[in-house]
């Protein structure tokens, strides 16, 4: 019997094949994957990471939404050329509580993990509603409805819980005062800032859209642009650290 | 009706069942819809509701019109088969693929000419794109790929298809799958996970469809007259089981609520973006890859009436391919936080790749021994022949890209998006069309298609805009890697960001001018078809033999 003809069991019993795929293909995906969840280098620890405050949540599921992702990576790769453009090369840790998460795959525009605190709220109100009033090259798409639109924060509360479940260390004040905290960050010099700046160390609140009125997609999109890539101060962190 | 009086009629377990299942859908679906956080929600639920009601309708008007005893399994001898459902997979493919060939033309001029956003929300960019990728990966290819196991999975196997509603379920199952995802992207409905963008309850109804088609198909191999299963129904087989693998392992997600379209993955940041790619690149492997060899293990040695060149090849080819895949997707992470171990795995797998690849496309060009002259006098055969042509060149490129040097340069350049179209539309694009134009005249009994010189006419055009896609995007993508790490002799880079992109729009132009040609192509295509079916010469007998010429693998 030559070794060909031993594949005709294959050949002739569907079931045998199916289980034959079915092994073959579970090997490479178990051996790549199930390792990362136990491995404690995969996400070496960083000082300052915490959750996402509800309003930057929200500004975060309006990116998810818009599809951002589609041509603006946030993940900076350890290059010359990128830290020196970007900022420091992203940690596993600065995504540890991303659902999806949302590092690209595609720069059509530039990388956003550390965009942050580099413009000002007003330049991304502007660039938001009109990319080429403030960039004339961009082609990036205008988002005039951004600002315009009031943030629906009905179900905010029931999002963080279903992080919670999923090992977000939202605790049960966070979850309560989900809607509240949406209100204070959105606001200018609400008296209650420094309580939210408690349950989410360095959270900043401000009117982001300049429009103290309401709370619009535009104030969650932008309270989420101005808190990417800050958490972890790269002048205390030492990237030795976790070297064994 | 006559027979009706020797067997007694009644309904069966699949009309029963699947109706009473559509019903009570209809009935949640109205509740959701009722209760719906969003009106973007509701419209879904709306609309599933309303595909429920008419299904219900559709069974039982179907159980009143047909006679008592189902389909005969075997006519004089011959096999029966049920090639209903693969007529409207084909016809639909050629619609979604028109649809999402267009779309991509948009896009691609939204990148040159900003304005053609038109400042809404619907065709925004970010929108779009995911439209356009579905529409063509999932709506386009999934339906030839439904159409083309259906037909060959009974032909090889001398079996009619098993399942009396089910195989029509998985067809129209599926495209109401493509309605529900396709409006979602439009409406901001989205899991943000690229080729994974739709929502849970859309995910959740294309398991039980997909469970079907399985089944459907399982149960068509199980029922063969044939000892052997053919080549390409293990191709089918290993795409239809790894789909369904992926789909589930990506899609794990928990939604905020039954009324709510949101849910959020179980996976997070680093362990989901190497899941996302496990999936992602599978889905290139399984859905683009395995799928269209199968289509090529059949199509090509009919066309060319030559056996498959090397049966030895094709079992080192099929067990390899699928086991390498799966290792590759880190590949698409290299220099990200992911693990370096786990880079380094995915890039020596997505080398190695290259020799399954290329072990298939040999297979597949040296079929035509003996009959290389058909490339002159039969197009549909050229299509497919360049079709694998363009497979062994996407399938050299990519472990090329898969180097960690070379995806330092070419990574978030379009380059990629050059790689991915030349697989896409040289490879997936080009094997389907030749396999629609075998299909029709044979589903529609005609002796040949309406017109060869419109098929060379399509050969041509789409190969011309092909090329003007593919070298554009390999020049725009070098160009713009190599100008975000250019640096002046003082020190500093370069470029600023927006000197990278304005340096895009030439080639952004030369694009869409491709695509257009290939939108072009298709149209072509889809008035041939139309004319072979309405109005080509019939077919005398069958315009092919009931038996395969194939060898049967062995």
């Amino acid at each position: 019997m030559s070794f060909w003809s031993r594949h005709k069991i294959f050949e002739t019993n569907s079931i045998i094949l199916v289980i034959g795929v079915l092994f073959v293909i579970a090997i490479g995906g178990l051996v790549e994957i199930v390792p990362l969840f136990y491995l404690k280098s995969t996400i070496e620890k960083a000082e300052g990471i915490r959750p996402y405050t509800p309003l930057e949540l929200a500004g975060r599921n309006i990116y998810v939404r818009e599809g951002c992702y589609n041509c603006h990576s946030q993940m900076i790769r350890p290059l010359r050329d990128e830290v020196e453009r970007y900022g420091h090369y992203s940690l596993a840790a600065e995504s540890m509580y991303d659902r999806p998460f949302q590092w690209g795959s595609k720069r059509t525009g530039p990388d956003l993990a550390r965009v942050g605190n580099k413009y000002s709220d007003d330049w991304h109100r502007d660039h938001l509603k009109d990319p080429r009033a403030v960039v004339p090259g961009s082609i990036m798409p205008s988002y005039p409805w951004l600002e315009k639109n009031e943030l629906d924060m009905s179900s905010v509360s029931e999002d963080m819980k279903i992080q919670a479940m999923l090992g977000v260390p939202y605790t049960e004040d966070m979850l309560k005062l989900a809607e509240t905290d949406v209100r204070i960050q959105a606001n200018a010099d609400d008296p209650n800032a420094i309580d939210l700046a408690k349950r989410y160390p360095n959270a900043q609140s401000r009117s982001f859209d300049g429009n103290p009125q309401k709370v619009t997609e535009a104030d969650a999109l932008i309270a989420y642009l101005q808190m990417l890539g800050t958490q972890v101060d790269f002048k205390l962190y030492d990237n030795k650290a976790n070297v064994r | 009706m006559a027979q009706t009086a020797t067997t007694p009629k009644g309904m069966t377990f699949g009309e029963a069942g699947s109706a009473l299942a559509f019903a009570a859908l209809g009935f949640l679906s109205i509740i959701i819809a009722a209760k719906a956080y969003t009106p973007e929600y509701a419209f879904h639920a709306y609309l599933f509701a309303a595909a429920s009601v008419a299904s219900v309708f559709v069974i039982v008007n179907r159980y009143y019109e047909r006679p008592a005893a189902l389909p005969p399994l075997t006519i004089n001898g011959k096999p029966n088969y049920n090639m209903g459902p693969v007529k409207f997979a084909t016809i639909a493919s050629i619609v979604w693929g028109i649809a999402g060939f267009t779309i991509g033309l948009l896009i691609a001029l939204q990148l040159a000419f900003p304005s053609l956003n038109f400042d809404t929300s619907w065709l925004s960019f970010g929108r779009m794109r995911p439209l356009h990728t579905s529409a063509v990966i999932f709506a386009f290819g999934g339906n030839v790929l439904i159409a083309s196991s259906f037909y060959v999975v009974q032909r090889t196997c001398r079996a009619r298809m098993v399942g009396d509603i089910a195989p029509w379920f998985v067809v129209l199952g599926y495209n109401f799958f493509i309605v529900i995802a396709g409006t979602g992207y439009l409406l901001g409905i989205t899991q943000g996970k690229e080729y994974a963008e739709p929502e849970w309850y859309a995910d959740l109804f294309l398991t039980i469809v997909w469970v079907t088609y399985f089944l459907v198909f399982l149960g068509t191999v199980m029922r063969r007259k044939e000892s052997h299963i053919y080549v390409a129904n293990w191709f089918y087989l290993a795409f239809i089981l790894t789909i369904a693998v992926l789909h589930l392992g990506n899609n794990a997600t928990i939604p905020v609520s039954i009324f709510s379209p949101k849910s959020y993955i179980v996976w997070s940041g680093v362990q989901d973006a190497l899941v996302q790619w496990w999936y992602g690149h599978n889905a290139v492997g399984f859905f683009l890859t395995a799928g269209f060899l199968a289509i090529m293990y059949y199509f090509i040695p009919k066309r060319a009436e030559r056996p498959v060149y090397s049966y030895r090849l094709s079992i080192i080819h099929f067990w390899s391919l699928i086991f390498m895949y799966i290792w590759a997707g880190p590949h698409h992470l290299h220099y990200t936080a992911l693990p370096d171990w786990a880079q380094t795995l995915g890039m020596v797998f997505s080398v190695m790749l290259w020799m399954p690849s290329w072990g298939g496309m040999i297979n597949g060009l040296m079929t035509l021994s003996g009959a290389w002259d058909k490339l002159r006098t039969d197009p549909v055969l050229r299509l497919m022949v360049v079709s694998v042509a363009f497979y062994g060149m996407a399938t050299f490129e990519g472990p090329l890209m898969s180097v960690k040097a070379v995806n330092s340069l070419s990574h978030y350049t379009d380059w990629t998006i050059g790689h991915v179209h030349a697989g896409a539309l040289g490879w997936v694009a080009y094997i389907s069309f030749g396999c629609v134009y075998c299909l029709v005249p044979w589903l529609w009994n005609k002796k040949e298609l309406y017109s060869m010189k419109a098929v060379s006419w399509h050969f041509w055009i789409s190969t011309l805009g092909i090329v003007l896609y593919i070298s554009s995007m390999w020049v725009a993508g070098i160009l713009q890697g190599l100008m975000w790490r250019a640096y002046t002799s003082l020190g500093f880079l370069e470029y600023s960001f927006i000197e990278t992109v304005e340096a895009m729009h030439p080639f952004y132009i030369i694009r869409a001018l491709g695509g257009a040609f290939f939108v072009a192509g298709s149209l072509i295509m889809a008035w041939n078809v139309w004319k072979t079916i309405t109005s080509a010469e019939a077919a005398v007998e069958e315009a092919h033999p009931a038996q395969p010429v194939l060898v049967a693998a062995e």
